[in-house]
């Protein structure tokens, strides 16, 4: 189901990320090194790994809001410097403007780009169709449930027309009901918008349901090294995907024994030290 | 010291309207007029005792004579002829809104001239560590120097006349409208801040059109501190080489031991005080329309 006038990016990005390293100041380790990773353009990945891996760090990178201490980020070719709107992220927490209403929020970034009145109208529009809210448009935030605060974040961003999504838990704090059918939502997005999606979260399940792709990550200061990339996994399945399936599950339980798996098989294990350190 | 058993308090409000039978007042939503008969017997047992003490000629602790003190009803006659004139009839008469209208310029003045200057000093103070720290130790030097300590040496400096109030009413209403809005800008969450960034907000336009919107609240609690402040000062603000302001008409009033249009004078910044502070929440209503005004 193709909707007429879904708000499309002018060209979905490729990223790619080269020997990555973060490390924050004061601290003795990198909380994440040694990344690679190759997303082609309009891809769905996913990323997946237990606290401290440093899959939101790397999210936060990708996005502009933290610089790498080492390696190369680029997006289209780009390198990554600062955020932008070509690269539109959608925090676990919403970060929409309290005083601002549902259609002056997804307007900002149109308005912002000082595009002209018609096209900025035009744009919020369509995105506010795209993610069901039109009739709440003269609403503030706080007066919408998580779930359509959540919806406004993603008009947000598609009214921008990102090249790439970046979403940071963004279904993490929703019930169950709310986080399903945002799923089956967000892949509706996906199909119609064709951006490249980078899914940040801690539910297995989750990302074998949304991904083409699911990248696991390991390690972390809290294991007394590193987070790295463990492997990415290619998911495969033909949609709609079966989430009580047969294969669905057994790609769950590998992912699951890939996130849960001993630390050695890090790639630079750390053998001194060994201190917790909170990112 | 005459203590009275005061036989004309009036009785609290009974319980004698209390909804009956399956009736349920619904929690927190009282009647109005409930709120307003809860709010009279105070003030009505004030004005009495206040009757009584001076026909009485008590004595309170301090030494407070009471019998030096006008009766309330004589004070209402004054506030009358003050504003209306044709019940005293003598020089004071008529004169309220000169007065008034003299001291609300001075206070607008001064307040306006601090919050133009201390919301943006603020907000630079609140987003910037350097300038915040290169700051912070002399405006909380000179922060607690009381404005009235200020007055003498506004005199000496600037000299008789509006501006040396109009600077002391700038110097009180500027401390707490800086101060709130420091604060207010440092509550602004990051995550605001990367939502606009990402947006495609450079960094001193989010100062505008993020960092000020959401510390509005904190803002404007500052302001009405302040403005409160402003009318505080003004007593002292007009007391020499001014003619013309609720200060002024006090401090002759006083050279001339009239009691009773000191108190009309307390009356009248008291409400002109309240009144200000009501004005502008509407106003600030009226700029916001149907926006929250909530910390984000």
């Amino acid at each position: 189901m193709v909707k007429i006038g879904t708000p499309r990016p002018a060209r979905p990005a490729d990223i790619s990320v080269r020997a990555l390293v973060k490390q924050y100041p004061g601290t003795s380790s990198p909380a994440m090194a040694g990344v690679d990773l190759d997303i082609a353009a309009g891809e769905f990945v996913c990323v997946v790994g237990a606290s401290g891996c440093g899959k939101s760090t790397l999210l936060r990178i990708l996005a502009g809001f933290e610089d790498a201490t080492a390696g190369q980020v680029t997006v289209s070719t780009e390198p990554v410097r600062g955020p932008g709107p070509e690269r539109g992220v959608v925090f676990q927490d919403y970060g929409l403007f309290p005083w601002l209403t549902v259609a002056e929020n997804v307007a900002y970034g149109p308005r912002q780009a000082r595009l002209a009145k018609r096209e900025v109208t035009a744009r919020t529009e369509r995105a506010l169709e795209t993610v069901g809210l039109s009739r709440l448009a003269s609403s503030f935030p706080q007066q919408l449930s998580g779930g359509m605060q959540q919806r406004v974040a993603i008009a947000r961003v598609l009214a921008n027309q990102p090249a790439v999504l970046l979403m940071d838990e963004p279904f993490g704090a929703l019930d169950a009901l709310t986080r399903s059918s945002l799923q089956r939502e967000l892949k509706r997005i996906h199909r119609e918008t064709g951006t490249t999606v980078v899914f940040v979260t801690h539910s297995v399940e989750e990302a074998v349901y949304l991904a083409d792709r699911v990248v696991v990550m390991a390690g972390g200061t809290s294991h007394g090294n590193s987070g790295y990339v463990r492997e990415v996994v290619e998911i495969g399945l033909p949609e709609p995907r079966d989430v009580t399936g047969e294969a669905f599950n057994e790609l769950k339980r590998r992912i699951d024994r890939l996130i849960h798996l001993p630390n050695a098989t890090a790639p630079a294990p750390r053998s001194s030290g060994g201190v917790p350190v909170a990112s | 010291m005459s203590t009275s058993t005061t036989a004309a308090v009036s009785p609290p409000p009974t319980a004698s309207t209390a909804p009956a039978g399956g009736e349920r007042p619904r929690s927190g939503r009282r009647p109005p007029w409930r709120t307003w008969l809860l709010a009279v017997p105070v003030p009505v047992v004030l004005l009495l005792l206040w009757d009584r003490g001076v026909a009485g000629a008590w004595t309170l602790p301090l030494g407070i004579q009471m019998g030096f003190l006008p009766e309330p009803l004589q004070v209402a006659r004054r506030l009358a002829d003050l504003a209306f004139g044709g019940l005293v009839e003598d020089s004071y008469s008529r004169t309220l809104w000169i007065h008034l209208y003299a001291s609300s310029l001075r206070v607008v003045q001064g307040f306006l001239l601090a919050v133009v200057l201390a919301v943006p000093l603020g907000i630079v103070m609140g987003r910037s560590s350097v300038l915040f720290r290169m700051l912070e130790p002399t405006i909380n030097l000179v922060r607690p120097i009381p404005v009235t300590a200020w007055a003498p040496l506004s005199l000496l400096i600037i000299g008789f006349g509006d501006r040396s109030t109009i600077f002391l009413v700038f110097l009180a209403a500027f401390f707490p409208v800086l101060l709130n809005t420091i604060t207010g800008v440092r509550q602004v969450p990051q995550r605001l801040l990367e939502a606009a960034a990402m947006l495609g907000t450079p960094a001193v336009q989010a100062l505008y059109k993020v960092v000020l919107p959401a510390a509005v609240p904190s803002i404007v609690s500052g302001l009405r501190i302040a403005l409160g402040l402003a009318w505080v000062i003004l007593v002292v603000g007009e007391t020499v080489g001014i003619n013309v302001g609720l200060g002024a008409m006090i401090t002759q009033a006083r050279d001339q031991s009239r009691t009773d249009l000191i108190i009309c004078g307390m009356v009248v910044i008291g409400l002109a005080g309240f009144l200000a502070d009501r004005l502008l929440v509407l106003l600030v209503r009226l700029v916001a329309g149907r926006r929250p005004l909530v910390n984000p």
